[in-house]
């Protein structure tokens, strides 16, 4: 398939604006420019695009919450966080081909009506807040930033914002909390961002992934995108051929661990695969033959999320795997609501003691229980992303109670044998080159 | 001490305070130039953050406290920071950490080595999963770990 959003990578002094523009970047700039905001507010709806940061809400629906009377200042805030274990993909489109970035912020800014936007990046992407910058720049220096873009009357600023190492800057509401200059504690909502975000004005938060979307949109055309939506999808675990592959979204997942991926390293068997960053439910071997893509995953009870896929074989461990992840979400909760902070450090305690044959007959049904109690309670979605792993996603037909389905019910027989005998069942350990 | 910004990074703060409505939102990224020159946050760093930022002490003190990477405490001038998440975490990670204490003889968060030079840290996930396992020395990742890699990079910190 021809590589659209990774055009780039590969491309020598793929960052420099020349080799960008020299490679059919900043074309669509002047078509938007010569369009409405509306209209291409109208574009992203038609085309169906959906965020890329987590949640997959349809980006031009966003949009248009705008209030049309509000006479504050909009902010479009491009979440270049990707912090969720196993997500790596805006990582590369900053690194490889920031123009690509630049060009869909401005395009954004633009349908939003945004003079102002900010790249709030992880502060440890030391090297992608770099070329950034630069990137910023050159773009300033060529008039495609600052006032009157290409003559059209448009003006925007852009600056890269670095975060300084917490997870839940990546949410939302906690990225914009961390901007004006704060602890990133989530806020209750409503408002919405789009009514009161950033320094109390309208403002966008969008992935970077999704805001280079309208770039394609734009010189391909709707029809095309609807045909070919091009997906990043990261591929990391027991793999031959880990890394980050563009394809079209909904590419089976079989075909991306064994085609993309190079299959299981030293011709090991699957075990599972955690499909869309950390906080979504894990899928079996035998669950793996689906579609990634946002409907075809919510049906087998998990989600693509961030479309980070983390691939285990059969020398890995789930109680640890579980623990693992427990762990990180212990450290990364803000502390504002008791159940995620006190929930995610006994549900760490717990599984802790499992690993290390100090489990008691009860400690799974209480997990699965306290799971249930953390999710839906809490100020922000990160509550879910702690409960979702061991317990699965909620089910309507249960009043929301979690469907069970993910580490704890579906590697049961690992989690027993580990209370009943004190030891691993997996007695491989895990490898180091 | 009073600590005053390098002429530098005293323009380099400028221009990032020029960049927001708001002088406080240039809290993270000032907290990052005083890391940058001082090596960590200390009371007298956040006093100068306060001062530049026009804000309480308690409010830089409250910010600098929430976010790991901001120092509370001297770390050596070569700092491994490893990745233990999932993906690094089941392609060897812990057998990093072992390996850099070996080489470092300092314990993985257990401050600054004997000679002055190391400090280990484990982190969470740096989003490098797909080249895992791998570390952030300083400011720069190191990706696709083997043991050959750590004793190239602990040559080099001289
Ligand atoms: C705990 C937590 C962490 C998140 N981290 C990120 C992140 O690193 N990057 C990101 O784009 N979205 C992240 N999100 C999702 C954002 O809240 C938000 O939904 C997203 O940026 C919206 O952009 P999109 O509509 O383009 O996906 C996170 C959400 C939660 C609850
Ligand atoms: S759910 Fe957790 S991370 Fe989110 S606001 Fe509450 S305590 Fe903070
Ligand atoms: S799990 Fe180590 S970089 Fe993501």
């Amino acid at each position: 398939m021809e590589k659209v959003l990774t055009k780039m990578v590969g491309v020598t002094n793929s960052q420099d604006i020349s080799v960008y523009t020299q490679n059919g970047g900043y074309q669509a700039l002047p078509k938007a420019l010569k369009m409405t905001p509306d209209e291409l507010i109208q574009m992203m709806k038609d085309a169906g695009v959906r965020g890329r940061g987590g949640a997959g809400f349809p980006t031009g629906l966003k949009w248009s919450f705008l209030p049309k009377d509000n006479p504050k200042p909009r902010y479009l805030l491009c979440n270049a966080d990707e912090s969720e274990p196993g997500t790596f993909k805006d990582r590369v489109l900053m690194e490889e081909d920031p123009h690509q970035v630049i060009e869909g912020l401005i395009i954004s800014s633009f349908a939003i009506k945004a003079n102002t936007c900010y790249i709030y990046i992880r502060g440890e992407y030391v090297r992608g807040a770099h070329i950034l910058r630069k990137a910023i720049d050159e773009a300033y220096s060529k008039g495609f930033l600052g006032k009157n873009i290409l003559g059209s009357g448009f003006d925007l600023d852009i600056t890269v914002h670095r975060g300084a190492g917490a997870y839940i800057c990546g949410e939302e509401t906690g990225l914009i909390e961390s901007l004006e200059g704060k602890r990133g504690w989530p806020r209750i909502k409503p408002p919405f961002p789009a009514v009161y975000g950033v320094f109390g004005c309208p403002t966008i938060v969008n992935n970077v992934e999704t805001l280079v979307t309208p770039v394609h949109i734009i010189n391909r055309g709707i029809q095309w995108w609807k045909d070919n939506e091009p997906k990043l999808y990261c591929m990391s675990g027991h793999l031959n051929k880990p890394g980050t592959y563009e394809a079209k979204i909904g590419t089976n997942l079989l075909t991306l661990i064994n085609e993309f991926g190079g299959g299981i390293r030293k011709g090991r068997k699957l075990k599972a695969v955690i499909p869309g960053g950390s906080s979504v439910p894990v899928l079996r071997a035998d669950e793996c033959d689906v579609n990634m893509d946002f409907d075809s995953l919510a049906k087998v009870g998990s989600a693509l999320g961030s479309a980070g896929c983390m691939v285990m074989d059969d020398t890995t461990c789930m109680v640890n795997s579980l623990w693992n992840l427990l762990k990180f979400y212990a450290h990364e909760s803000c502390g504002q609501c008791t159940p995620c902070r006190e929930g995610g450090h006994w549900l760490e305690m717990v599984l802790g003691r499992i690993e290390n044959g100090r489990g008691r007959h009860g400690d799974l049904e209480m997990m699965l229980e306290t799971a249930n109690n953390i999710a839906g309670r809490t100020i922000c979605p990160l509550g879910d992303a702690l409960a979702w792993p061991i317990a699965g996603l909620p089910d309507r037909n249960k009043g929301g109670d979690l469907n069970g389905q993910s580490f704890v019910n579906k590697f049961r027989d690992e989690f027993e044998y580990h209370i009943n005998h004190k030891k691993c069942m997996t007695s491989i350990p895990h490898e180091w080159n | 001490m009073v600590l005053e910004f390098s002429p530098d990074n005293k323009k380099e703060v400028e221009w990032l305070i020029s960049r927001y409505p708001r002088k406080e939102a240039a809290m993270l990224p000032v907290l990052h130039v005083a890391q940058k020159q001082f090596g960590y946050i200390s009371t007298e760093a956040m006093e100068l953050v306060a001062k530049t930022l026009e804000l309480p002490i308690n409010r830089v003190q409250d910010v600098a406290s929430f976010y790991t990477m901001y120092n509370e405490k001297p770390v050596g001038k070569y700092h491994f920071q490893v990745c233990h998440t999932l993906a690094c975490s089941i392609l060897g990670a812990s057998q990093v950490v072992d390996y850099l204490e070996e080489k470092c003889k300092v314990k993985c968060g257990s401050g600054i080595s004997s000679d002055g030079k190391f400090t280990i840290t484990r982190v969470e996930c740096l989003g490098s999963c797909g080249t895992a396992p791998m570390l952030q020395l300083n400011e720069d990742y190191h990706e696709n770990l083997t043991k050959a890699d750590i004793d190239k990079l602990i040559a080099n910190c001289k």
